[in-house]
């Protein structure tokens, strides 16, 4: 049987200006330019954006969650990063 | 349409999304002097992120514990981490980082004045985080509410961030307070060499401010520099007092008309001077920056290289 399935994108939605592109879904697209009408099409009929970013899938390179552990065990350890490690007085705890 | 009415009908709707407090994001048309500005702003924060590290890298080998080594260490890479923010912010505008870390190197570019006073003891480790850190935070909450979607979103992530950046600063300083005399007179003195210049990181008078009404038109900025540095006079007084420290303004007062308290005016010959490049340190900053940078080109060439390498065992391989 022929594989006929066209590349896998992942679609990301700007909801309003001012706020970041979130990752909503992904879909199947011949190149870009199809990719981004079809986002349009599925993901945003009921005006959930303003603005559209679509990324090939293979291009997307992520951490492996079973290595999480490792990879970031480091900043684990380090609690005073956190304002809430420094016990101030309440006269000037609004810091 | 000609190209100036299409231009005049662009800055209108830029101006009506400013007007409407919505965002401008990288691909929106934006008038050239507003992408001027910007990067101009927003590569100077960087610049003051990075060179911000030196006076608190002197002092990693000299912590007086490991947990305060280790305190210091993890603010100066936040620094790092934001000037990183910031520089991809600012490249969003169409200017590369090669283009700014030149400016800065050739002393076309800025960063904040309050770097090129020395950090002279422990004390100061304190002050800094608790006063310097202080004003930046003033001025960082005000701009998540600039006009710029992506230096919006980086004020909000650095100023999550750096909120212990202040809090471990006046740990030190209190700590110190209780300590020995001489260790109360260290944090007295390091108050008082650094209160003013904390006050002059708001920047001239708004009066006197070369960028500040286009900035506020814009919403580049969204409070004046007097208004901002007004906040810091407040909420620091407080904080002075509880210390137990002697307020290094003379003529401070609560004024219970403005509900706010007046102050002694600042030495601006001072302000200027060191804006100038006669500080006592500027030099050593832009050196010691042109040193690391010089001395890493070898890391670079390095990533270069290798990633050359790389592509041809695949083109090979292929």
């Amino acid at each position: 049987m022929q594989d006929n399935a066209l590349e896998l994108f992942e679609v990301f939605i700007r909801s309003k200006r001012g706020l970041d592109h979130k990752h909503v879904g992904s879909l199947h697209s011949e190149d870009h330019e199809q990719a981004l009408e079809y986002a349009r099409d599925v993901y945003t009929r009921r005006s959930e954006g303003v603005s559209i970013w679509v990324v090939r899938s293979a291009d997307i390179c992520a951490s492996q969650e079973d290595d999480a552990e490792d990879f970031f065990d480091p900043n684990d350890d380090k609690p005073y990063r956190h304002a809430t490690y420094y016990t101030l007085p309440d006269a000037v705890n609004n810091m | 349409m000609s190209s100036e009415q299409q231009t005049s009908l662009q800055e209108k709707q830029f101006m009506h999304k400013i007007k409407a407090e919505e965002k401008i994001e990288p691909k929106d048309w934006m008038p050239e002097k507003y992408r001027k500005n910007l990067i101009r702003q927003i590569s100077q924060h960087a610049h003051s992120e990075v060179i911000g590290m030196q006076p608190e890298g002197n002092f990693l080998t000299r912590a007086p514990s490991l947990r305060r080594k280790a305190i210091l260490l993890s603010k100066i890479q936040d620094e790092a981490g934001h000037g990183l923010y910031l520089y991809s912010a600012a490249e969003t505008l169409g200017i590369s980082r090669d283009e700014m870390i030149e400016a800065l190197q050739s002393g076309r570019a800025k960063y904040a004045s309050i770097f090129n006073y020395p950090a002279l003891t422990w004390a100061d480790m304190g002050a800094i985080g608790w006063l310097v850190d202080g004003a930046a935070i003033v001025n960082q909450v005000s701009l998540q509410r600039t006009s710029y979607g992506p230096y919006a979103r980086g004020m909000i992530r650095i100023c999550k961030e750096e909120s212990f950046h202040q809090r471990q600063g006046y740990d030190i300083m209190l700590t110190l307070v209780n300590g020995s005399p001489e260790q109360k007179a260290m944090a007295q003195d390091s108050l008082n060499r650094f209160y003013w210049p904390a006050l002059m990181m708001f920047g001239p008078h708004d009066s006197e401010s070369a960028h500040s009404a286009k900035s506020m038109e814009w919403k580049i900025k969204r409070e004046t520099n007097d208004d901002l540095r007004q906040k810091f006079i407040d909420q620091t007084a407080s904080q002075i007092e509880f210390l137990g420290l002697e307020h290094p303004d003379k003529e401070l007062k609560w004024n219970e008309e403005r509900g706010h308290y007046d102050s002694g005016e600042i030495d601006w010959d001072e302000f200027h001077n060191v804006i100038a490049g006669n500080g006592h340190c500027n030099r050593q900053r832009l050196e010691h920056h042109i040193k690391a940078h010089e001395e890493g080109a070898w890391v670079r060439e390095a990533l270069v290289a290798y990633n050359a390498k790389k592509q041809a065992k695949q083109t090979e391989a292929a």
